[in-house]
């Protein structure tokens, strides 16, 4: 296949606005190929995005979905030749999830947190979504194996436990959420900072998040840990923000990447002491963020209507619940974590909910380098990922924030800084930070870029960006973004102008590291002891087996030892 | 012999893991650690040998490619086919089952309907504070049966996971935990209670609704006596439910299909919502057949909807009270019957029942049962857990993946399913080149 003339976008490539065909053969970019070919004359051609942070599979959305039926009648779609019917706004069942991500351009998403004791639920999910390639981050931050490794500072024991938890839970990363805040949980109770003590295990949030720190990068593993901060949510966290980032500048990164990324900051950047007072923090952040290298973001934007915050912080949802009055689910699972999910609308009229949305959008515009910003809307708790186009054309154009804004209460120009914030994005920032920057920080070599030899998962929008000023033309970027011309995925065309032609299976990423022996045998006498006494589940049962993973892509990671000690299948 | 170590048993919704069962000549001969309703399902019984088709009133043995084909008939035949059952299955099977309701046009759904349908709609109002049954283990001391047995209905449960076992901040058992059980009438399960509080039929709802006033500053304006128990009574319920450090409410059908139904459950939901505030406390419904959680979870990411799905419109249609199995049949407005992994003959309404039998009906089920009786196809399958593998998800919503222990000759439910949407396609599109030429 070859695309013929379309100005592209590669920024890992330092390629900005080039016309340039682009050649495909066996589902990767090459020198030169033969076939179909497209014509893209004058339209934009990105990577296919990817979505470093989504909640798109396992126990939490599923909850989602069952306790809303009012939005899974939203969004309702029949049976096509080719597609099943979808349902959902908020919360969409497996098939829109692909299909909605292949329409928006997008061939990579990554579900952004999953427990190892659910996580076959998770890949159970995985498997249903069509078309894009996937992957599930593994949570650690409140699991009884990390706390007690931690306070006994036994990092290579800890290390050993990632390795396992890893192929347990066929998972790709580290995620933290609310460390110490889930075991608090189990008796009702939260962490209030992250010298706070974890009730029952003698550490802080601070150990098991530079623990968990230091084994992510004693393993090498693709990604760094992926930190959901403690009092996420409340007025005055920005605090915690940087307190935590502090942290972490003295770790050396294993690889070629952030050694923190930070989850959703918009729901981390907040000032003030109560909801009364409250206001943006986020120049605070974002002068952080200039001012170091070792943390990247995602922007966790929200936007006005409706969503349905699902998260591993578990009080946090509590507190949601009790401030809307709104219906509350909650999932406490033993020994590793807790969950809840709540529904919400955010309110253009709600002072809070007008000074959120421009929290996010003051992230992403006054942090200067856009590789260290990711932009999500922490789907779907901030808002659907299908209102990416949204987002994009707000950080593109002034007028249209300013548009907006004047619709908004008057104080959000006082607690914000975004009226007067004047930077417009340009196509180069936006392909950064929805292709190239979320691969990279996520560690995938072959996505978000268009290199000889990369995934060929190629979005072509129909909008000439040598025609069109995004400034002002924003309704346009927004109708353009919204659905591609073509979205490509492993060489395959997926979706022509919004209609999907075919529904390939994706593969799913995990990590296998690699641990020494001694460790593992150490660890397993840990773990034996849990499941005969702790667990409902026995540790022969535990592991997610091959059958939930029909398309796997292993990426390998560990430590660097002699071949002779290297673990390469844990029990 | 084969000694298999860690069986998870495929009978109810405890979903025990810790099984050994003992295989010989291809026959399992002993089942160790479970209880006697798990070990009577594991050691087998009466099977229906081969598929079989109602010709001239009686069944007659058939061929399988035979029964898939006159299946596929009726389904495609039928304006309005519902499919029923899912819940003693695995959730391949249940996938299937979705994509033939698809293809069909007809409505799914499962047992819950006549079982905690009522809680799944009573989480539609309010969302449900829960727990893993481990964490309960580790953490509980104090645990609420509320309409529910598990001394006869999960004999296990107990035992492994709430009132009498030790766990990590439980580690004196039965001893540093006090149980309450609630119910309208002594059980074997109330004979294990520190308290017994006996309630009138039919009062659930107000019985939770004066422990929420009491739990809320509001009891000075309750009667005396609330549902056959006396108000101070209940504020003494109220102190011991705020004293717990943990407490874990579960309920069965004695709070689901009593008068109230799904409103008993909303309240339910609502009071422990309302507990949170005082210290912990978790709520969970006692799931029956070991795989009714698992078609709720397949439903939902498949259709967005957890039950009561009709298809006929080409995409999901939700509306318990219209869409329900008893709905449709009691309306008239199914023509055929696909059952699968249940029995409707002997659990829905008589009036309902007898429909049934007008309508051509199709039986997937490895056992005999009244169903059989009234059905016009019968295609024998093997029993999940013992002679097929697959995915269950226990009554917390943990799934497990039960296993494969003797060989079978019988397919699979996941394969007869498959193998009745190969005929419908191959069917359909003769009808297509038909109607074409």
């Amino acid at each position: 296949m070859i695309i013929r003339g379309g100005i592209i976008y590669d920024p890992t490539n330092g390629i900005f606005g080039e016309e340039m065909d682009l050649c495909i053969e066996k589902g990767r970019v090459v020198e030169d190929a033969k076939g179909e070919e497209i014509d893209a004359r004058g339209l934009l051609v990105m990577p296919g995005g990817v979505d470093a942070h989504s909640h798109i599979a396992g126990g939490k959305v599923n909850t989602g979905r069952i306790m809303r039926p009012d939005d899974s009648r939203s969004g309702v779609e029949p049976r096509t030749r080719v597609c099943r019917p979808s349902t959902g706004y908020t919360v969409p069942n497996c098939y829109a999830i692909g299909y909605r991500y292949a329409k928006l351009g997008y061939t990579t998403a990554f579900e952004a947190a999953t427990p190892i004791i659910s996580a076959r639920h998770t890949h159970e999910e995985l498997e249903e979504i069509p078309i894009v390639d996937k992957g599930a981050l593994t949570l650690f931050g409140n699991n009884w194996q990390v706390m007690e490794s931690v306070r006994d500072k036994d990092i290579a024991k800890l290390s050993a436990f990632i390795a396992w938890g890893l192929r347990a839970a066929r998972g790709y990363g580290v995620k933290i959420v609310n460390p110490g805040g889930g075991e608090a949980w189990g008796f009702g109770s939260n962490v209030k900072g992250i010298h706070d003590t974890v009730p029952n295990f003698d550490i802080t949030p601070a150990d098991i998040i530079r623990g968990l720190a230091q084994a992510n990068e004693m393993l090498r593993l693709p990604h760094s840990i992926h930190l959901h901060f403690n009092n996420l949510g409340k007025p005055g966290n920005y605090a915690t923000a940087i307190e935590t980032l502090e942290l972490l500048k003295d770790i050396k990164p294993s690889r070629m990447r952030q050694v923190v990324h930070v989850a959703h900051m918009q729901f981390s950047a907040y000032g003030g002491t109560s909801w009364r007072d409250f206001e943006s923090k986020a120049p605070a952040i974002a002068d952080y963020m200039n001012q170091n290298s070792h943390a990247t973001m995602d922007m966790g934007q929200l936007l006005f209507g409706s969503a349905t915050t699902m998260t591993a912080d578990a009080p946090l949802e509590y507190s949601n619940a009790r401030l809307t009055h709104n219906k509350w689910s909650n999932l406490d699972l033993e020994l590793e974590e807790a969950s809840g999910v709540v529904p919400m609308i955010y309110f253009r009229k709600a002072l809070v909910n007008a000074i959120q949305w421009a929290i996010g959008l003051e992230l992403a515009l006054l942090t200067k380098d856009s590789w260290k910003v990711l932009m999500t809307t922490d789907h779907p708790n901030g808002s659907p990922f299908v209102n990416y186009p949204e987002v994009i054309s707000l950080l593109m154009s002034k007028p249209k924030r300013d548009a907006e804004m004047a619709t908004l209460h008057e104080q959000v120009s006082k607690r914000t800084v975004l009226a007067n914030v004047d930077r417009e994005l340009d196509w180069g920032d936006i392909t950064v930070m929805t292709r190239a920057a979320p691969a990279r920080v996520l560690g995938l070599e072959d996505k978000g870029h268009l290199g000889i030899g990369a995934d060929a998962d190629i979005a072509i929008y129909d909008l000439k960006p040598e025609d069109v000023d995004p400034s002002m033309d924003y309704q346009l970027v927004k109708k353009a973004m919204a659905t591609t011309k073509y979205t490509i995925k492993s060489g395959l065309i997926v979706a022509k102008q919004g209609e999907i032609l075919a529904v390939p299976e994706g593969r799913t990423y995990w990590v296998d590291a690699s641990v020494p022996k001694a460790d593992m045998d150490r660890l397993m006498i840990d773990l034996n002891e849990k499941f005969e006494k702790y667990y409902s589940i026995r540790l022969s049962n535990y592991m997610v087996q091959d059958a939930y993973i029909p398309n796997p892509a292993v990426i390998k990671a560990g430590l660097e030892l002699e071949s002779g000690s290297l673990v390469k299948e844990v029990a | 012999m084969i000694v298999h170590e860690d069986v998870i048993c495929s009978f109810c919704g405890c979903l025990c893991d810790d099984l050994t069962v003992e295989v010989e000549d291809n026959q399992v001969k002993r089942v160790k650690h479970s209880c006697r309703l798990g070990a009577s399902k594991l050691m087998g019984h009466d099977r229906i040998k081969t598929p079989m088709i109602r010709q001239n009133g009686e069944l007659t043995e058939v061929s399988y490619q035979e029964a898939y084909d006159k299946a596929a008939e009726i389904l495609l035949r039928a304006k309005h086919p519902l499919l029923y059952g899912w819940a003693s299955t695995v959730c391949e099977a249940q996938k299937k089952g979705i994509l033939l309701a698809e293809e069909v046009g007809g409505i799914l759904d499962s047992t819950a309907t006549v079982c905690h349908g009522p809680s799944v709609i009573g989480i539609e109002e309010k969302g449900l504070a829960g727990a893993t049954l481990g964490q309960v283990k580790n953490r509980a001391d104090l645990l609420v049966f509320w309409g529910c047995n598990p001394a006869e209905a999960h004999p296990r449960h107990t035992l492994r996971y709430s009132s009498n076992v030790c766990g990590k901040f439980t580690s004196e058992g039965r001893k540093c935990k006090k149980v309450i059980v609630v119910d309208v009438r002594e059980t074997r399960t109330s004979k294990n209670a520190d308290k017994f509080i006996r309630l009138k039929p039919g009062s659930d709802y107000e019985v939770i609704s004066a422990l929420r006033m009491i739990l809320s500053g509001k009891a000075e304006i309750l009667p005396d006596e609330i549902g056959g128990v006396s108000k101070a009574e209940l504020i003494s319920l109220v102190e011991l439910l705020k004293s717990a450090k943990f407490g874990a409410l579960f309920f069965g059908l004695g709070v689901t299909h009593s008068r109230g139904r799904y409103k008993n459950i909303d309240n339910a939901l609502s009071l422990i919502a309302e507990l949170n505030a005082q210290t912990k406390f978790i709520i969970q419904p006692m799931r029956g057949h070991y795989n009714v959680a698992g078609i709720g979870q397949v439903a939902a990411w498949e259709t967005g909807f957890p039950m009561a799905i009709d298809f006929s419109r080409g995409m999901p249609y939700f509306n318990p009270g219209e869409t329900a199995a008893c709905d449709v049949l009691a309306r008239q407005d199914t023509d055929a019957a696909l059952v699968i992994a249940a029995d409707p003959a002997s659990n829905f309404p008589r009036s309902v029942v007898e429909y049934l039998a007008k309508i051509p009906v199709i039986q997937i089920d490895p056992h005999e049962n009244p169903t059989t009786f009234l059905a016009d196809v019968v295609i024998p399958s093997a029993v999940a857990g013992i002679e097929a593998e697959g995915t269950a998800y226990r009554m917390d919503g943990m799934s497990l993946r039960v296993k494969k222990i003797v060989e079978s000759s019988y397919p699979s439910d996941e394969e007869v399913v498959h193998n009745i949407i190969a005929s419908v396609r191959r069917l359909r599109s003769n009808v297509i080149v038909e109607g074409g030429t």
